[in-house]
């Protein structure tokens, strides 16, 4: 048949414990992401995505054992982002269990690092996360920018460019958030979306702003993206992974469904 | 029974250790998963599996830098001819040649490059990420009880190249991916999993069984 499209569940992880609750099954620690990626893991999930939004230093190696963990009960494909800034995080996180990893910050800063990660690694597993805000006014032609530190901070660099380029220097996979409508759950921001996966050759997952399951068949089927990330109308029960996926091939996608 | 799984500092090791873990606990066969550096673990084992993540070349290297590995393995696969599986780029290192980045050299137990997959539809992103069904050219004892086909289970890939194979009848199942792509090989004692069978639920648990058992 064909390649089906993918669902990923997101978990904000903190000093190895997720910050949004989980509260979609009966879990005996809902704090503990291992839990609840093998809720995940049960409810078919096609990935499984960790954010480590770790602050102090000190605790920065808490993902480590939490990747460990997750590894030896899960088989679903698992990428971990966040603090990610060197090759030897990478490879560490590699060895702990994750199949993909994903860049944000050091690679706006040092695209030359996605270059060096993805030789070593090879391009399959470099994801770069791409967060940026529309900053186009009314009635101007779109242009989106990237912004760093959780989207406080402009950089003044052009998304669409930018992802080109991340592309160029090996990035096998984009992971595109749009800041301004992350935690509005209006949707994904399809024009940023489908303007850079109609621009890229590699596989794009859309992020930010899910809140109904039409959002996620908008994502795939208007933004042309080949996966979609959600996290909040998972995490709070709102919808299961297995409700979104038989959702979607309602809807004409194709999916995975055993 | 001892099974080898080669570490030589590719890939995720680790999920393919649990699976295989995970797949002989639930079938009940004993089986020691072995993840070893050294040839001559590897030179014993009673089955052989070669991982591996990333680009051809940097893989062939990693295994040529382990002093004496490939030399266990012509010993143990080559000419004692215990069961061996690769799995993604382990897969492709079974072929002739590799075509990523530069030519290398690969195992040559299946005649064949891995090339550059190009899809007749220019829209089809490359790599392949994510989950695609099988098609089966020929039964094979690793697909015994395996559902395949376009209703059949999923397996999970993440790849730009694939085997292009000379022989047609090494190839036992390919993916579709604007056109046939190869996602299995096999030829006497040895198979190979362009897809990552540790990630592939159901079916990677049932195949990774399949090879547990398998007497070639």
């Amino acid at each position: 048949m064909s390649l089906k499209a993918r669902v990923i569940p997101c978990l904000d992880v903190k000093d190895g414990r997720v910050v949004k609750g989980v509260s979609f099954v009966n879990l005996v620690d809902a704090g503990d992401p291992v839990e609840s990626a093998k809720a995940y893991d049960a409810a078919g999930a096609d990935e499984l995505c960790f954010l480590d939004i770790t602050a102090s230093s000190d605790n920065r190696d808490t993902i480590f054992d939490v990747v460990a963990r997750t590894a030896e009960h899960c088989f679903m494909p698992l990428t971990v982002g966040g603090g990610v800034r060197s090759l030897a995080d990478i490879r560490k996180l590699l060895l702990a269990g994750a199949d993909k990893v994903s860049i944000n910050s050091a690679a706006v800063k040092d695209p030359d690092f996605v270059a060096a990660a993805a030789d070593k690694f090879g391009n399959q597993c470099i994801v770069v996360s791409i967060d940026s805000k529309k900053v186009s006014k009314d009635g101007e032609a779109d242009r989106w920018e990237i912004f760093t530190h959780g989207g406080r901070q402009a950089t003044g660099i052009d998304a669409v460019a930018f992802a080109e380029k991340m592309v160029e220097r090996g990035a096998g996979e984009l992971l595109l958030t749009s800041m301004d409508r992350d935690g509005q759950k209006g949707g994904y921001d399809i024009a940023l979306t489908r303007t850079i996966a109609d621009r890229v050759p590699v596989p794009v997952i859309a992020s930010g702003g899910v809140g109904t399951l039409d959002h996620l068949v908008e994502g795939i089927r208007d933004g042309h993206a080949t996966a979609v990330l959600a996290a909040s109308i998972f995490h709070f029960g709102t919808y299961t992974v297995g409700e979104a996926k038989r959702y979607m091939a309602d809807h004409g996608i194709a999916m995975r469904l055993d | 029974m001892r099974v080898a799984i080669i570490d030589y500092g590719s890939g995720n090791l680790r999920s393919a250790t649990k699976a295989f873990e995970r797949a002989a606990r639930e079938a009940g066969i004993a089986a020691e998963i072995d993840l070893t550096d050294r040839p001559e673990r590897v030179a014993s084992a009673d089955r052989i599996v070669l991982p591996g993540v990333g680009a051809y070349a940097d893989c062939r290297r990693g295994l040529d830098a382990v002093d004496g590995m490939t030399d266990a393995l012509r010993e143990a696969v080559g000419l004692a001819a215990r069961p061996f599986l690769g799995i993604c780029v382990g897969m492709q290192l079974m072929s002739s040649r590799g075509l990523e980045k530069t030519v290398t050299e690969g195992l040559g137990w299946i005649s064949g490059d891995v090339a550059l997959m190009e899809p007749d539809d220019p829209g089809l992103k490359i790599p392949q990420i994510g989950w695609n069904t099988l098609t089966l050219h020929s039964e094979h004892p690793l697909f015994s009880g395996i559902a395949t086909g376009d209703g059949g289970l999923h397996a999970y890939f993440v790849h730009s190249y694939h085997l292009k194979a000379e022989n047609p009848d090494d190839v036992i199942a390919t993916v579709d991916y604007g056109g046939p792509m190869t996602a299995f090989v096999a030829r006497d004692n040895k198979a190979g999993a362009q897809f990552h069978p540790e990630k592939s639920q159901a079916l990677g648990l049932a195949l990774i069984t399949n090879f547990l058992r398998w007497k070639p």
